[in-house]
């Protein structure tokens, strides 16, 4: 749900990027008949380690299972109506379901599918539907308890730092999860967040880890839309690294790496596909979480501690079996205010859409 | 008593490392920002401006890294890096010296041509991992408190931002080339008449700012950040221009400029970290205001120290 996510600064930066537009088209290897063609729009570069690579690579895996996927992919589409000409590009060589990978093209896809009823289009974290539009999301609230409680365990100082583009209600969530979960593990520790108000400039992020590191925090973790500067600058400080957005973000750790929270998007991409061709898909939003899929945890890291894996194991179990919830009250905000009072539970729906606080034991200035 | 006492003399020691995380992020933050501002100070001296540093920048971050990734070498990169950013700035030349085109709108345009080329030749290298510029560690010096961390620590660039200001001053004010470009900086008529050739020596001085442009960009893709991002320069060509006007086109001065503006970003993000009670947003403007301060308070010597050739450029007649 990260709908300010990938909102550029510079439209016009994009539009020059797209007068350089990669349009790829794979065939299946075999070249058997064609069953299907597939459209898919990315806001950024599919290999970016991070949202975009996560999507491409769900694509890829969907190609991978059904016979006879064509897939026609466009980078660095802005989120206007070029994208709309990009979708219409698609359309006619053939697309019968299209991907229009960032939430800014929501309303260019509405548009179009209002123009094509018979092509389907699933778009990812939206608040509208169509009759041939669906949208997907992956809750990762609990995998952010989980990640907390490794940091909690493999934390020296006590000190947890976060590194995000911006202060929206769903990375708050993101943030207070992981508190919650590495407070449950270690009474003693502290959360502190940098905002560096941008998506994309590696250089502020690097000099954001080397502040926290400074301050004495040895694990790390961001929101951003790279994971890669945050995790190599921990790499290199000596401090241990949590990863977002796509599980390749390990490729750019070393022995400091936990873990990281990545999509899994091939199975749910799979059976979007399979339903199309089978002409049973319908309008839905699907939101997966810990128990149905869409997301996982990246191998770990030589310095997670194997009770700190059964301690994770144990605690997804109960997660999935809901014995244990995440938002499970009492729970203060850092300014001191009861946000879920005891005996009471808050489910992430509302959170994701509408947190504007931390939980105590979270420092930063978010406003 | 004693609690007082404890309490300042803590005090104490948190604000000096403050003050040590400020200094040392300052100059990581400012060596990129420094190298493309000695760049534009020579290309201005010769009476030019290069609005498409920004692009020089990253075509220098983007073929830096692109090399260093493929040979496994940072200073093979750095070379590529400075080589990139001379072509970039020679194809400004033909456009503003031999075509005689208005400069700013070439530049600009060149800048969002460099945004396009660079996404396209950085696809395949985007989060990729290299092995940058090493953190350095002088010995014994690096221990001294205080100003251990903060000078004797640090990549090869960072090292040389003394070094490189004081040569391209030497260069300007000491050597036969560097009058040569101040001569046609003031005016490409003078310069003909003393048998200069003006464009030659513009298209020298321009490609000579590339180079140290495109070193500028290598240090955010091998030293700083070590990855490649598109975009991942962020506007610090503008405000490299910017620090050469407050710099009063002198290349020492512009350290302090750099410095100042590496500092301010170093600054706002090492308040975040001892979660201190200011909007970041608010300390995100804060290099900015200082920029915009700096030009203010500093403004009126302009007129004196600015190359004549730049007022022409002004008013559109070069």
């Amino acid at each position: 749900m990260n709908r300010f996510h990938y909102v550029r600064p510079l439209p016009i930066v994009s539009a020059v990027a797209a007068a350089l537009l990669l349009t790829t088209s794979y065939a299946s290897p075999a070249q058997q008949q064609v069953q299907l063609k597939v459209g898919a729009l990315h806001v950024g570069s599919v290999n970016d380690n991070g949202y975009n690579q996560a999507m491409h690579d769900g694509l890829l895996q969907m190609q991978a299972t059904i016979p006879g996927i064509e897939l026609i992919e466009a980078e660095n589409v802005p989120e206007s109506a070029d994208a709309e000409r990009v979708m219409e590009n698609m359309i006619q060589q053939g697309a019968k379901l299209v991907f229009p990978q960032s939430f800014g093209y929501l309303d260019p896809a509405l548009n179009v599918a209002k123009r094509h009823p018979d092509v389907i289009f699933e778009h990812p974290a939206g608040y509208k539907l169509a009759g041939n539009l669906g949208t997907f999301w992956s809750d990762t609230t609990d995998w952010e308890y989980l990640a907390g409680i490794i940091a909690g365990k493999s934390t020296q100082s006590n000190k947890l730092g976060w590194v995000i583009g911006f202060p929206i209600p769903n990375i708050l969530t993101a943030i207070n999860a992981f508190h919650l979960g590495a407070r449950s593990v270690n009474p003693n520790v502290t959360t502190q967040v940098i905002v560096v108000n941008t998506w994309v400039d590696a250089a502020k992020e690097a000099e954001a880890v080397n502040a926290l590191a400074d301050q004495g925090v040895d694990v790390v973790t961001m929101i951003v839309d790279s994971p890669a500067p945050v995790v190599q600058t921990a790499e290199r400080r000596g401090v241990m690294s949590i990863g977002f957005h796509c599980l390749c973000a390990q490729s750019a750790a070393g022995e400091n790496w936990l873990t990281g929270i990545g999509f899994t998007w091939g199975p749910l991409f799979t059976k979007m596909a399979t339903d199309v061709i089978n002409q049973t898909w319908k309008s839905e939003n699907i939101v997966g979480n810990l128990a149905a899929g869409s997301a996982t945890f990246a191998p770990y890291g030589p310095r997670v501690a194997a009770d700190t894996k059964q301690l994770v194991e144990a605690a997804k179990g109960d997660l999935i079996a809901g014995t244990l919830q995440v938002f499970q009250g009492p729970i203060y905000d850092n300014a001191g205010t009861l946000r879920v009072p005891a005996g009471q539970a808050l489910n992430g729906d509302d959170l994701l859409t509408n947190a504007d606080w931390v939980v105590e034991g979270v420092t930063g200035q978010l406003n | 008593m004693s609690s007082v006492l404890f309490a300042q003399v803590q005090r104490a020691v948190t604000s000096t490392s403050l003050l040590q995380g400020l200094a040392a992020g300052a100059i990581r933050s400012g060596t990129s920002v420094l190298f493309a501002s000695l760049g534009e100070v020579i290309v201005e001296r010769a009476g030019m401006v290069n609005l498409g540093l920004e692009g020089c920048m990253l075509t220098g971050a983007c073929f830096g890294f692109v090399v260093a990734f493929r040979t496994g070498n940072p200073f093979l990169g750095l070379i590529a890096a400075a080589l990139a950013g001379g072509l970039f700035n020679l194809l400004l030349g033909y456009l503003v010296v031999t075509r005689r085109a208005n400069q700013l709108a070439s530049g600009l345009t060149l800048l969002f041509l460099a945004l396009g080329l660079t996404s396209l030749v950085g696809w395949d290298y985007v989060g990729k991992k290299i092995d940058g510029l090493s953190l350095i560690r002088v010995p014994v010096l690096s221990e001294i408190p205080f100003l251990g961390p903060v000078l004797f620590e640090g990549d090869v660039m960072s090292f040389a931002i003394l070094p490189s200001a004081l040569v391209v001053w030497w260069v300007l004010y000491r050597t036969r080339w560097g009058l040569a470009v101040r001569t046609v900086g003031e005016s490409r008529v003078a310069a003909y008449a003393a048998g200069l050739n003006p464009d030659r020596i513009q298209y020298q001085a321009l490609f000579v700012g590339g180079l140290l442009g495109g070193l500028g960009g290598a240090h955010l893709s091998l030293a700083y950040a070590q990855v490649w991002v598109p975009e991942m320069t962020a506007g610090r060509g503008f405000i490299a221009v910017a620090i050469v006007i407050f710099a009063s086109w002198h290349p020492v001065r512009a350290i302090v400029g750099a410095l100042l503006f590496g500092g301010a970003i170093a600054f706002q993000l090492q308040l975040q970290a001892r979660n201190a009670p200011a909007s970041p947003f608010l300390l995100d403007m804060l290099p900015y205001l200082l920029t915009l301060l700096v030009l203010l308070l500093w403004g009126r010597r302009r007129q004196y120290q600015a190359p004549e050739g730049l007022w022409e450029v002004f008013r559109g007649t070069s």
